[in-house]
């Protein structure tokens, strides 16, 4: 199930073998047989890390959801909470306690707190008078985890948030620990890159804790080369972008969570010859979605316009291979064919669920409303009108469209701009706030303080010139050949991918007048190997850099860096680690407040 | 602003810039359906048992068979069945009392230094990282404040207790807010807030915003609204003195419109109430209302009252014009509004009186502030009859947006005078194939085409 962690050039599967370990020491730290109640939150990041056989060999009985009121009853020694250190479900906890006692069983009980236990939680159980009916209380940190063969998410929704609008620097203290715990296990990364004021202090943490474990040395050769460490307020503008890859469509229409996603079921209904259509499913067909899947892995980075492609010469393949059978005709051609039929079967059913799912996505990029859209974006990020107010964003807040479309486009239109001029900025404002409500000054101030929405105070806007030093519109993308990481949005290159492009070559020193542009500080770090740990790198052996994103990355962002790692003569490979996988919408979302009221 | 100038002309003579095109629409569909097609030849082949032998079983659901979230459902309903089997309750013969009381791991026994707590206990959950120096240190020796919050970090027994100068306390909120670690902070501000008097400790804050941040951030969760007010009401009394001072006149305007609005609707909420009760008011007898309009948004209300209250005098505060006029609503939005609100009613004079503007000499012309395209789109979704969409189809200015309109919409007469005017036999003989036989639609088309007056231009 984890192999696809392995295949990649940096073997995340020995992460997940560490995570694994831990959760088996914890469990068989609870003699006997147990009961787990789960935190509903924790099930997805924790199905990256182990399976129920797992939990099954280590004398799991019984799982349940965290619910107020009683246990359901499960004759086992002990009940383990899995949960987030959060007030509200220490509550549901006391309750759950509380009943249990009430039935005079003599289970154990434990908490198992993730990532972090807290001092909150305990005294709030304290003050609810069960702290002591728990024989363990432990944490089981898991800050990085592997999302897939290249790929480490920490699955901090609220990380942007904390750092930018609240000033909460908790999740770079974990991104800090996060990064010992990498190098513990692949190696001291001799070199360490950053851009931005949260990039400076994961670095300074980093290197402080380095000096805290000063007595004993890291014996492991390194396998990263560099850290690259990118605040996401360096970069406002990608994740503002409707991203067009296959995975980035999947994303922005449907949402990814924890590598599924759920679609609405018609396209999915199989007709069975002779089988009335009566039990047409109508909950949501959930697919799970990595490189372990061939057809996936080979099309999610591509740019939707040449997913069709891909998909009908993949079907021509998968004919044909059946068609061998009528070519089958001694013994043991036709045992040939037979064992391969396994293999063949799961890539025609993989074909065709990533049929169904590119007709969905057809239907909606071809429609009139995903082209203006797009249009509109486009001519911001070409730096078009982007000081007057928009037609269509106007005629878009009358329609009373969706609060979040609006906001992102008026995020984008006063990035492309550096801030909107304060006539243009006040309309918006105005419009916004007597259309959705003006419980939503909240949010707009969220986004000026995150800087995502802003008034001009210059009169110079820099836009254009970081847009044309770092070549960020490229007017030939090519979608179906691509020769550029500008396909990914169909002619814009992300900010964040061209400066790491940069960084592998020629060098930051090349850019010095646009880093200065951008917000925070730009610096470079090294960390003493010792000796002996130096690696002798092979003639035309590539480089490893891991990107790490403080505040979220975009599947488009991915798929840029995966390009660049395959293009031939980049001599580097990435691998990418991010606070949380993001989409223009999950992200303006966070920064939301009283999301909920939003007007549907 | 020099700058900029070649971009805008490189934009507007390149025909290079473009939008997502789908190159070649037919093509991309039907590479689709070719590979749906092929799934499906090969489904026929394959029957049934075809997900049995797959890599991972999934469930309909989606997830893999054995997945934890799948099997958290899957054995709480196994539970739910041996619970019914065992129909009776199960009593329970062992002492209730096993003693528990030997976890002790307790916030006080934290901050006060009992060795209750074992190291093995707080043991990290991460891949074993190398120890530090500094462990082989004595317990109980004197931890400085830096010293207590790396031990803490990393989890380890500490005593704040010992801390009892006001300095010491502050350095070691300090170093807390510097490890950047907010569950470290808030330990602190918990052993802050039991020992030090409130006025101390608020006067403290107010120069540590990140501290203070996470103070309020506690109390909330904490629910400690007394204290929460007292600090907020603090703030508030400080923002207050700070009003006079130049702050943003727009940001003050939108809170005071916020004001006004809410006290609009509680009076438009009471009226509107009890005339519906009454039954006396037609509309309201004929269109019920769905909802209260307390807490609606600005445009909801003017949309409700174009509604509902549309004729009244601008005296009134019902009215839309005065609300229009009250809140400053763009003409634009006024417009889209109304329209909305009576193309519901199928008040469609009243939309007349709407776009009709009078000149100076009297004559009439329909004007608009958004373009009659979308007048057309909110016209149609509002199933206006073709006679209606006809009259504002025929104001759309650009030929060509004008013809597709009304071919959408079925305007015949529309798409007749129109290829008329631009003298196209051609298209209008195409059209005649389209319009109904015998119809009034066809006859006129044929009297066009026989007409010896018109000069075609092919």
């Amino acid at each position: 199930m984890a192999a696809h962690l392995s295949y990649g050039r940096v073997n995340l599967n020995i992460l997940r073998e560490a995570a694994r370990k831990e959760l088996r020491e914890f469990l068989d730290k609870c003699a006997g047989s147990k009961a787990i109640v789960w935190d509903e939150y924790l099930t997805g990041p924790f199905g990256l890390i182990a399976q129920y056989s797992l939990l099954k060999e280590h004398e799991v009985e019984k799982m349940f959801t965290l619910k107020s009121g009683r246990l359901p009853s499960a004759d086992v020694k002990n009940i383990i909470f899995f949960v987030r250190p959060r007030l509200e479900l220490m509550d549901i906890i006391a309750e759950n306690v509380f009943s249990e006692d009430k039935r005079h069983s003599s289970v154990d009980f434990h908490i198992l707190f993730v990532p972090r236990r807290s001092m909150l939680c305990e005294q709030r159980l304290k003050e609810q008078g069960v702290l002591s009916s728990f024989i363990n209380i432990d944490e089981y940190i898991l800050d990085l985890i592997p999302y897939d063969g290249d790929l480490l998410s920490m699955e901090y929704e609220s990380a942007f948030r904390e750092c930018y609008l609240e000033n909460d620097q908790t999740s770079l203290y974990h991104t800090a620990k996060g990064l010992m715990t990498l190098q513990a296990l692949y190696g001291t990364i001799p070199q360490i890159y950053g851009k931005g004021e949260c990039a400076r202090h994961v670095a300074n943490m980093m290197l402080r804790m380095k000096r805290e474990f000063a007595g004993s040395q890291n014996q492991i050769l390194p396998v990263f080369d560099t850290l690259l460490l990118l605040d996401r307020n360096v970069d406002l503008l990608t994740p503002l972008a409707t991203q067009l890859t296959y995975e980035g469509l999947i994303d922005e229409i449907y949402g990814i969570n924890n590598g599924y996603v759920k679609l609405p079921p018609e396209k999915f209904a199989q007709k069975k010859q002779g089988e009335a259509s009566k039990d047409l499913p109508t909950e949501p067909k959930k697919l799970q979605l990595n490189s372990a899947e061939e057809l996936y892995a080979e099309i999610r980075d591509k740019n939707f316009n040449a997913v069709g492609a891909a998909l009908s010469k993949k079907a021509k393949i998968i004919s044909a291979a059946f068609e061998e059978r009528h070519n089958a005709k001694t013994v043991g051609e036709i045992k040939q064919f037979v064992s391969q039929l396994p293999h063949m079967q799961a890539a025609r059913s993989s074909l065709a669920n990533h049929t169904s799912v590119a007709e969905l996505i057809k239907d909606i990029t071809t429609s009139e409303a995903f082209f203006d859209n797009l249009t509109v974006e486009q001519e911001f990020m070409t730096g078009v009108d982007t000081d007057k107010v928009n037609t269509y964003i106007e005629d878009s807040i009358s329609q009373k469209d969706p609060l979040i479309k609006i906001l992102r486009l008026v995020c984008m239109q006063s990035v492309c701009n550096n801030g909107l001029r304060q006539k243009v900025f006040d309309f918006y404002k105005r419009e916004i706030l007597q259309t959705y409500g003006y419980e939503h000054i909240l949010t707009l101030n969220n986004l000026e303080k995150a800087g995502l929405l802003k008034p001009q105070i210059s009169s110079r806007n820099n836009y254009p010139t970081i847009r044309k030093t770092l070549k960020l519109w490229m007017e030939d993308a090519n979608e179906q050949n691509p020769n550029d990481i500008s396909y990914v949005y169909s002619g814009y290159a992300p900010l964040s991918i061209r400066l790491t492009q940069v960084l592998a070559r020629p060098g930051w020193r090349s850019i010095e007048e646009v880093l200065k542009m951008l917000p925070g500080p730009h610096f470079e770090e090294r960390q003493q190997l010792p000796a002996g740990l130096h690696k002798k790198r092979q003639q035309g052996e590539n480089r490893t850099t891991l990107v790490f994103f403080l505040g979220g990355v975009t599947y488009a962002e991915i798929a840029a860096l995966r390009f660049l790692s395959q293009m031939e003569d980049s001599g580097m490979e990435y691998i990418i680690a991010t606070t949380k996988l993001i989409n223009g919408t999950t992200w303006i979302k966070s920064l939301m407040d009283r999301p909920e009221s939003q007007a549907p | 602003m020099m700058k900029n100038k070649p971009d805008e002309e490189d934009y507007w003579n390149s025909s290079k810039f473009k939008a997502f095109t789908f190159d070649d629409e037919d093509d991309e569909f039907s590479r689709l359906k070719e590979s749906k097609q092929a799934v499906n030849s090969i489904r026929s082949l394959v029957e049934e048992e075809d997900d049995e032998d797959e890599v991972e079983k999934v469930s309909w659901s989606g997830e893999p068979v054995g997945s934890i979230s799948w099997s958290v459902r899957e054995t709480a309903a196994s539970n739910q069945k041996t619970q019914r089997e065992h129909a009776f309750p199960k009593i329970n013969a062992s002492s209730p009392s096993v003693s528990r009381s030997h976890s002790g791991y307790s916030l006080s026994s934290l901050f006060k230094g009992e060795s209750a707590l074992s190291e093995s206990s707080v043991k990290l959950y991460a891949p074993e990282l190398r120890k530090p120096k500094s462990e082989s240190k004595d317990y109980i020796s004197d931890w400085s404040p830096e010293e207590t919050i790396h031990r803490m970090q990393q989890g380890k027994v500490v005593s704040l207790e010992r801390f009892r100068s006001l300095q010491d306390k502050l350095l070691l909120l300090d170093f807390s807010v510097r490890a950047h670690d907010g569950n470290i902070i808030t330990a602190v501000l918990i052993h802050l807030k039991r020992t030090l008097s409130k006025e101390v400790l608020f006067r403290e804050l107010e120069s540590r915003q990140t501290a203070l941040r996470h103070f309020i951030h506690y109390l909330t969760e904490i629910r400690d609204h007394r204290l929460l007010l007292e600090l907020l009401s603090k703030r508030r009394d400080f923002l207050k003195s700070c009003l006079n001072l130049p702050f943003s006149p727009e940001e003050s305007a939108h809170v005071q419109d916020h004001y006004t609005l809410l006290e609009r609707q509680i009076i438009i909420e009471a009226t509107d109430r009890l005339a519906e009760h009454a039954g006396k008011v037609e509309i309201f007898q004929k269109f019920p209302r769905r909802a209260s309009i307390l807490n609606m948004p600005l445009i909801t209300t003017l949309y409700y009252c174009c509604f509902y209250h549309y004729n009244e005098p601008e005296g009134t505060y019902s009215s839309p014009l005065n609300i229009r006029h009250t809140f400053r609503i763009s003409e634009k939005q006024y417009f889209v509004t109304v329209l909305a609100a009576r193309a519901k009613l199928k008040a469609w004079s009243d939309l007349d009186a709407l776009f009709t503007s009078r000149n100076w000499l009297g004559f009439t012309k329909k004007k608009s502030p958004l373009s009659f395209h979308r007048v057309v789109d909110i016209l149609q979704k509002n199933s206006a009859p073709t006679q209606v969409l006809q009259e504002y189809v025929g104001l759309v200015d650009d030929a060509d947006l004008r013809i597709g309109l009304a071919q959408k919409h079925k305007c015949h007469d529309i798409v007749i005078n129109t290829y008329r005017d631009l003298k196209d036999r051609q298209l209008l003989l195409g059209y005649r194939g389209k319009v109904e036989r015998g119809s009034a639609e066809e006859r006129k088309i044929n009297d066009l085409l026989d007409s010896p007056h018109i000069r075609w231009k092919n």
